[in-house]
C-alpha cells in the first residue's frame, strides 16, 4: 500500500516537474502593464482611463446580463486601452462597499448591473460628481419616485418589448398546434417585459391573419405567469417546459437565464418543440440546441456597455439614457438559421413590415414593465 | 415533565463538529452534545491557531488563484524565482488589501478615508453579533438553531414594513419598528420551539424548513403593493423615512449607525441573563443535561420556547439593523448570507457573548475586508468564505490543530478521562 502511494507520489511530482519546465519568458520582452488589477494586456494603446463595473448578485458568470455586461466592458478593456476593473457582488448588502471600493480604486467610470443598483449608484453619484456612473436596466428617480436626471448618470435602457414582439408575431405565425407559452425565471420588470412584448405579437398575429393561436404562461392585462422562481434551477425549467408541451404547446421562449436551458433540454427530447432564445442569439451561445432555436430576442447590453465606456473615455459622456431600440440595434431578433424553412412566407414579409412600422414609430409596442 | 418530551435524538448531530474524541462520552450523552461541549471547551490558543492557519492555507489558494503565478509556474524550474516571487506578491498584496479594507487604509488621502475601513467593519459585524448572540443562547441551552437566517428576514420584514409604511414621530418609530423587528423574529424562532417542546419536532429540522419558508416568504412579498414602490414593479421596497433609521453614529461620511450600539447593548444582555440570571441558569442546567434540569423541576418545555424566543428576537434586531441601519430598504436578500455566518460566529465564540462579539468583529472585518481585496487584487470575494470556512473547520477539530502545531492536549480540568489525551498527541 505504501509503496503504490509512493509510487504515485513519485509520478505526480515528475509530471509535475515536466510541466514545470516550460522555459522562462526572455527579459526585455514588454511585460504587460500588469500594475492595476484587472487590468487586460490591451491591443490598442493604453489610455489613461478606468472603467469599472459592479455585479449584482447574480456574478459575472449568469449566464445573462452580468456577463454580457461584463463582456461588453472587457472589450472596451481590449479595443479601447482603458483600464478596467470589476467587482462581484454575493448579495445585495454587498453593492454600497464595493461601489465605495471602486471609487477608492479610483475609476473613472462605474457602470452598475441591474436596477437593483439604482439607490447604491445613485447615491454615489450625488456623492462624487468627478465620477461617472451607468445603470443597466433601470432609471434614476428621486425620493418621490419620479424620474430623475443626473449630471453624472447614464442610465442604459431596452425597449425589450419591441423584439419580443416580433418573436411572439413568429412564434405565432409558426406554431402547428396553435398553442405557444413563455415563462420567466424571477417576476422581475426586466423579466415580464419579454413576456408582454412576446403576448402583444401574439395578439397581433391573431388579428391580421384571423387566428386563434393561445399564449399559456402569461397574461399581460394581469401581469400574472408561470415563473420558476429563480434563475438557477434547469430542472424547473425542464418541467415547466414539459408541462407547456404537455397542454400543445410547440414555441416556447424561457426568459430565465440558465434555467431556459432546461426549457431547451425538455423540448429537444419532444421531438418537434422550438424554443425562442432571449438576450443572445442562442444559436451561437447554446449550439447544443441549434436544431431547435427558431429566433432569439437580442438584447445588447455588451455593446451599450462599450459604447458607455467609448463615450466616457473620450470625454463625451451624457447624462442621457441610451435606450436600445429596434432602430438603434440595441435588440433585435435573431435570424432563423435552420429554421428559416418552417416560417410561412407571409409571416416573415409581415415582420419585416412591422420591425419597419415600429421603427418608424407608426406602431407603438408598450409594457407597462418599460422605463 | 410533559411525557411527550423525547430525548436530544442522535441523529441531528452537526457533522463537522465531530471531533472523534468519543472516549469523553457519557452514555448518556448523545455525540452531539458531546461535540458541541468539544468545541465550546477549546482554548483561545486553538482558536487562534485555528485562524492563523485558515490564512496560510487560504494563501496558497490566493497564490493557486492568480494568473501571474499560474503563468510563472509554468516554467518553474528555469527560473524559480518568478514563481516565488509572484506568489509571494499575490498573497502578501491580497492580504494587505483586506486589512487595508478592514482596519485602516494608509494609501486613502484623508483621515478619515484612512479609518473608513474600521468603521465599515463595525456595520458589517452588527447583523453577525446580534444573531450569534441568539444563536449562542441557543447552543448553551442544547438547541441547534440554524433559522438564524429565517428569523433575521421576519425581523427585517416586519421591522422594514413598520418603517416605511408608518408615518411616526422620530424616535418613537424608529423604537416601534426595532420592536416588530423583535417580535417578528422572536415568533418565527418561537415557532420552531414550541414545535419542540410539544411535538418533540427536532429544531434543526424545523428551523432550516423555516428558512426556506421565509426566503420565499419575502420573495413574495415584494411582488405585492404594500411593499413596493409606488409606481414601480421592482421588487424592492419604499425606502425607510429617516425617522425610523438608526442614527448615523459617526457623521454622513460612514455608514455606522446606532444598530451597533443596540449590539454593544445586546452583548451585555445576553452576558447578564445568562451568566446571573436564575433564567439563564435553568436555561443552561437544560443545556448541560435536560433529564437532570427535569428532575430538578425545570420546565424544560417552557425553557426550549422561551430560548428560541430570545434567539429569534435578537436576530430579528439583527434584520432591523440591516433594513433601518445600513441597507435603509428592503430587498429579497436582506439577510444575505448572515444567518449562516452568525452561526459560525457563535461556535467560534464558543457561545459566551463576549467570546461572539469578538468573532462578530472578525468575521465582520474579514467581510468588509474582502470588497478592498477583490477590487485592489483581482482576487476572488470566495477566498473570504473560504477563509470563514477554514477557520471553523478548524475550531471544529482542536485535536487536528494541536496536531499540526505540536500542542500539548488540553488540561484535566474538563476531561474526566484524561488517558484520552495523550492519544490525541500521538495521533
Amino acid at each position: 500500500m505504501n509503496k503504490i502511494i509512493r509510487v504515485a507520489a513519485l509520478s505526480g511530482a515528475l509530471a509535475l516537474a515536466l510541466a514545470a519546465c516550460g522555459s522562462a519568458p526572455e527579459d526585455e520582452a514588454a511585460s504587460p502593464t500588469s500594475a492595476a488589477p484587472g487590468a487586460s494586456a490591451s491591443s490598442a494603446a493604453p489610455v489613461d482611463f478606468k472603467a469599472c463595473m459592479v455585479s449584482d448578485s447574480g456574478g459575472f458568470e449568469d449566464k445573462s446580463f452580468n456577463q454580457s455586461g461584463a463582456e461588453g466592458l472587457e472589450r472596451a478593456g481590449a479595443e479601447l486601452g482603458v483600464q478596467t476593473n470589476k467587482v462581484e457582488s454575493t448579495a445585495a448588502t454587498d453593492f454600497t462597499p464595493n461601489i465605495a471600493q471602486l471609487l477608492s480604486d479610483k475609476c473613472n467610470l462605474i457602470i452598475g448591473v441591474g436596477f437593483l443598483l439604482e439607490d447604491p449608484i445613485q447615491a454615489a453619484a450625488e456623492a462624487n460628481t468627478d465620477v461617472e456612473f451607468a445603470l443597466v436596466d433601470s432609471a434614476f428617480s428621486d425620493k418621490d419616485f419620479k424620474p430623475v436626471t443626473l449630471e453624472n448618470g447614464k442610465p442604459l435602457l431596452f425597449n425589450t418589448q419591441e423584439a419580443a414582439f416580433l418573436a411572439g408575431y413568429v412564434a405565432a405565425g409558426t406554431s402547428a398546434t396553435g398553442t405557444v407559452a413563455t415563462f420567466g425565471g424571477i417576476q422581475l420588470p426586466s423579466v415580464s417585459i419579454f413576456m408582454d412584448g412576446f403576448s402583444d405579437g401574439v395578439k397581433k398575429y391573431n388579428e391580421d391573419f384571423d387566428k386563434k393561436v393561445k399564449l399559456l404562461g402569461w397574461d399581460k392585462d394581469k401581469q400574472k405567469g408561470s415563473f420558476t422562481g429563480d434563475f438557477e434551477d434547469q430542472s424547473k425549467g425542464q418541467n415547466i417546459a414539459k408541462g407547456f408541451i404537455d397542454q400543445g404547446a410547440d414555441v416556447i421562449m424561457p426568459v430565465a437565464g440558465p434555467v431556459g436551458l432546461g426549457a431547451a433540454a425538455a423540448a429537444k427530447d419532444a421531438g418537434d418543440v422550438m424554443i425562442v432564445g432571449v438576450d443572445a442569439d442562442w444559436y451561437d451561445t447554446a449550439p447544443d440546441y441549434k436544431s431547435i432555436i427558431l429566433t432569439s430576442v437580442i438584447k445588447q447590453i455588451g455593446q451599450s456597455v462599450f459604447d458607455t465606456v467609448e463615450q466616457a473615455s473620450k470625454d463625451s459622456f451624457t447624462s442621457e439614457p441610451y435606450v436600445g431600440t429596434l432602430e438603434n440595434g440595441g435588440i433585435d431578433i435573431a435570424p432563423f438559421h435552420d429554421l428559416d424553412s418552417k416560417v410561412p412566407a407571409d409571416v416573415k414579409t409581415k415582420v419585416e413590415e412591422l420591425k419597419t412600422q415600429i421603427i418608424t414609430g407608426d406602431l407603438k409596442v408598450e409594457s407597462p414593465s418599460q422605463n | 415533565m410533559s411525557p411527550t418530551t423525547p430525548p436530544l435524538p442522535d441523529a441531528a448531530v452537526p457533522p463537522p463538529a465531530d471531533t472523534g474524541t468519543e472516549a469523553t462520552t457519557t452514555p448518556d450523552e448523545s455525540r452531539g452534545q458531546t461535540a458541541m461541549r468539544e468545541i465550546l471547551a477549546s482554548s483561545w490558543v486553538v482558536t487562534t491557531l485555528a485562524i492563523v492557519l485558515a490564512l496560510i492555507i487560504s494563501g496558497v489558494l490566493i497564490a493557486a488563484a492568480d494568473q501571474e503565478v499560474q503563468d510563472a509556474a509554468v516554467y518553474l524550474f528555469a527560473k524559480p524565482a518568478d514563481f516565488f516571487s509572484a506568489a509571494w506578491h499575490a498573497v502578501s498584496s491580497a492580504y494587505v488589501a483586506l486589512f487595508q479594507g478592514a482596519v485602516f487604509d494608509s494609501t486613502a488621502d484623508t483621515f478619515a478615508q484612512k479609518i473608513k475601513p474600521l468603521t465599515e467593519t463595525l456595520t458589517v459585524s452588527t447583523p453577525l453579533i446580534l444573531a450569534g448572540l441568539g444563536l449562542g443562547i441557543g447552543f448553551r441551552a442544547g438547541l441547534f438553531n440554524i433559522g438564524a437566517q429565517g428569523q433575521i428576514i421576519l425581523g427585517a420584514v416586519f421591522g422594514g414594513f413598520i418603517g416605511f409604511t408608518f408615518d411616526l414621530p422620530p424616535g418613537l418609530h424608529l423604537l416601534l419598528a426595532m420592536l416588530g423587528a423583535a417580535i417578528g423574529g422572536g415568533l418565527w424562532a418561537g415557532v420552531a420551539g414550541v414545535l419542540k417542546a410539544r411535538t418533540g419536532a427536532h429544531e434543526v429540522i424545523v428551523t432550516i424548513m423555516l428558512n426556506s419558508i421565509a426566503v420565499y416568504l419575502i420573495a413574495y412579498l415584494l411582488t405585492t403593493k404594500p411593499f413596493q414602490n409606488p409606481g414601480s414593479s421592482n421588487p424592492i421596497s419604499p425606502p425607510i423615512p429617516e425617522s425610523a433609521q438608526y442614527p448615523l453614529l459617526l457623521g454622513d461620511q460612514f455608514r455606522l449607525h446606532a444598530g451597533f450600539i443596540v449590539a454593544i447593548l445586546a452583548a451585555v444582555f445576553v452576558w447578564w441573563l445568562m451568566g446571573r440570571s436564575t433564567i439563564g441558569f435553568k436555561w443552561r442546567a437544560v443545556g448541560s443535561n435536560p433529564h437532570a434540569a427535569r428532575t430538578a423541576g425545570i420546565s424544560v418545555n417552557s425553557a426550549y420556547i422561551w430560548v428560541m424566543v430570545t434567539a429569534g428576537a435578537l436576530a430579528g434586531l439583527a434584520g432591523s439593523a440591516q433594513v433601518l441601519g445600513t441597507d435603509k430598504v428592503l430587498t429579497a436578500d436582506v439577510a444575505a448570507s448572515f444567518g449562516f455566518d452568525a452561526i459560525t460566529v457563535a461556535l467560534l465564540g464558543r457561545s459566551k457573548p463576549f467570546g461572539t462579539f469578538l468573532a462578530g468583529l472578525l468575521f465582520g472585518a474579514l467581510r468588509a475586508g474582502g470588497f478592498a481585496m477583490q477590487a485592489r487584487t483581482g482576487t476572488p470575494i470566495d477566498i473570504v468564505l473560504v477563509v470563514q470556512s477554514l477557520v471553523v473547520l478548524f475550531i471544529a477539530a482542536p485535536p487536528l490543530v494541536r496536531a499540526v502545531f505540536r500542542l500539548p492536549a488540553p488540561g484535566t480540568r474538563r476531561t474526566r478521562t484524561p488517558r484520552s489525551s495523550t492519544k490525541e498527541v500521538a495521533a
